[in-house]
């Protein structure tokens, strides 16, 4: 995995995403998802491509059960993208990276 | 000017890699255009991307993982020059030679690939229940895929819509989590394999609701339950559960071919000696043309023969 990519758990993720002075978009996982892992390398290049304006982190649901909870996830993979800490856009199920950055530009400053 | 290839394959299930693995091994360095992610079935790898254990995929003693084999087979194509782009195509002009093909924007006037030759082996998507709070509830208790959601409903109550083997599968698989899994199937006799029937009958967890659909999908934020019909009684009953899984059935996925290749009547391609279709040089393989197996061993089985006609009818192209 790239160093694009944060990882947060339920200790870290108020922290994190509370301190955060750029939107951070969180991708709940598991190991167990296969779509989960299709669209691990879209975030990737989302992450290096948005470098400095988003921040892409992922939060592993096996072991972070609380915050998952929290946010009431019922399926993976989900997406929530936090701004000034507080849910701004939840995408549910894997799709595609042109699909993605359209449900997420209102939140993405285009790379320059 | 658009590169012309000798082959393009679309879709990348069973059939489309199997085609790819023949192709590659050919020489003719096919290009597979092989969809993109999704949470349905309707995502590079195919059907076998959302399911466990396969078990009857010959070779595999002890069985294999759905997402495992198709891994499997896109390495095993790519060992022999198969090229892959990540993207779903949005229009064809199967109208004359070389096919055209767009990926991105179709109204484009230059197409994205030119093909002498086409396999498509686009595959089958699962058939939603269609009701209003069923697309609402999508992600909230309503799950396109017991695998990867199956864990949200640990403890919790959940049903499982149709008769089928994926069905049967997606209920044994939610026992894992589940307190208890309900199926409900609209007749009082399934269609699934006996082995498969056999494992969900004698499963504790397990309970079967004959003869009933699924009428309204009920719940807020989350699902709640499901309203019942019983179709001989026409009673209605309400079942509570967090979880709602839908396995009924598939459809092909032809939209893009539509006007363009004959469809038989129930929307799949057509094919004849082999897995010709009624457009010289277009070859169709796999469960876009099958309705009758559907199994990934006779849709891998269909993409060689796809590739086999597909390769010989370029050779005779040649010759002319």
């Amino acid at each position: 995995m790239s160093d694009a990519i944060k990882t947060l758990s339920d200790a870290s993720f108020d922290e994190h995403v509370k301190a955060s002075e750029v939107p951070v978009l969180v991708d709940f996982w598991a190991e167990w998802c296969g779509p989960c892992k299709m669209i691990a390398p879209i975030l990737e290049e989302i992450a290096s491509e948005h470098a400095g304006t988003l921040e892409v982190a992922k939060l592993n649901i096996d072991d972070n059960l609380d915050i998952t909870r929290r946010f009431d996830v019922m399926s993976i993979p989900t997406l929530i993208l936090f701004k000034d800490g507080e849910p701004a856009v939840r995408i549910v199920g894997a799709k595609g990276k042109g699909q993605l950055i359209q449900e997420l530009s209102a939140h993405l400053t285009p790379p320059a | 000017m658009t590169e012309v290839r000798d082959v393009v394959i679309i879709g990348s299930g069973p059939a489309g890699l199997t085609a790819a693995i023949y192709t590659s091994r050919a020489l003719l360095a096919p290009l597979v255009i092989e969809g993109e992610p999704s949470s349905t079935s309707d995502q590079p790898g195919g059907q076998l991307m959302l399911t466990t254990e396969v078990e009857n995929f010959p070779g595999f003693v002890n069985g294999i993982m759905g997402p495992e084999l198709m891994s499997t087979f896109r390495e095993q194509a790519s060992r022999f020059g198969t090229e892959y782009v990540t993207a779903k195509v949005s229009g064809v002009d199967l109208s004359s030679r070389p096919f055209s093909l767009w990926v991105g924007d179709p109204d484009t006037p230059e197409p994205t690939y030119h093909a002498r030759s086409l396999i498509i082996a686009t595959g089958a998507r699962s058939l939603m229940l269609n009701l209003p709070d069923e697309e609402r509830l999508l992600g909230y208790g309503v799950s396109t895929c017991a695998t990867c959601d199956g864990f949200f409903f640990r403890d919790r109550d959940v049903a499982v819509i149709g008769g089928g083997d994926s069905a049967l599968e997606e209920a044994l698989f939610l026992t894992r989590f589940a307190r208890s899994v309900t199926i409900v199937h609209r007749r009082d006799t399934l269609r699934a394999s006996k082995v498969m029937q056999h494992r969900a009958h004698n499963h504790p967890a397990i309970t079967f609701r004959w003869n009933s659909v699924v009428e309204e999908v009920l719940g807020d934020n989350t699902v709640s339950g499901v309203t019942l019909r019983d179709t001989i009684t026409d009673a209605r009953s309400v079942l509570d559960i967090s979880g709602l899984f839908v396995a009924i059935g598939h459809e092909p996925n032809t939209a893009l071919f539509k006007g363009q290749i004959e469809l038989e009547e129930n929307g799949y391609i057509r094919t004849f000696d082999g897995s010709r279709t009624s457009v010289d040089g277009v070859f169709a393989c796999g469960d876009v043309q099958d309705h009758e197996y559907r199994q990934a061993i006779t849709a891998a089985g269909s993409g060689c023969m796809a590739a086999i006609d597909a390769e010989r009818w370029l050779e005779e192209q040649a010759d002319d």
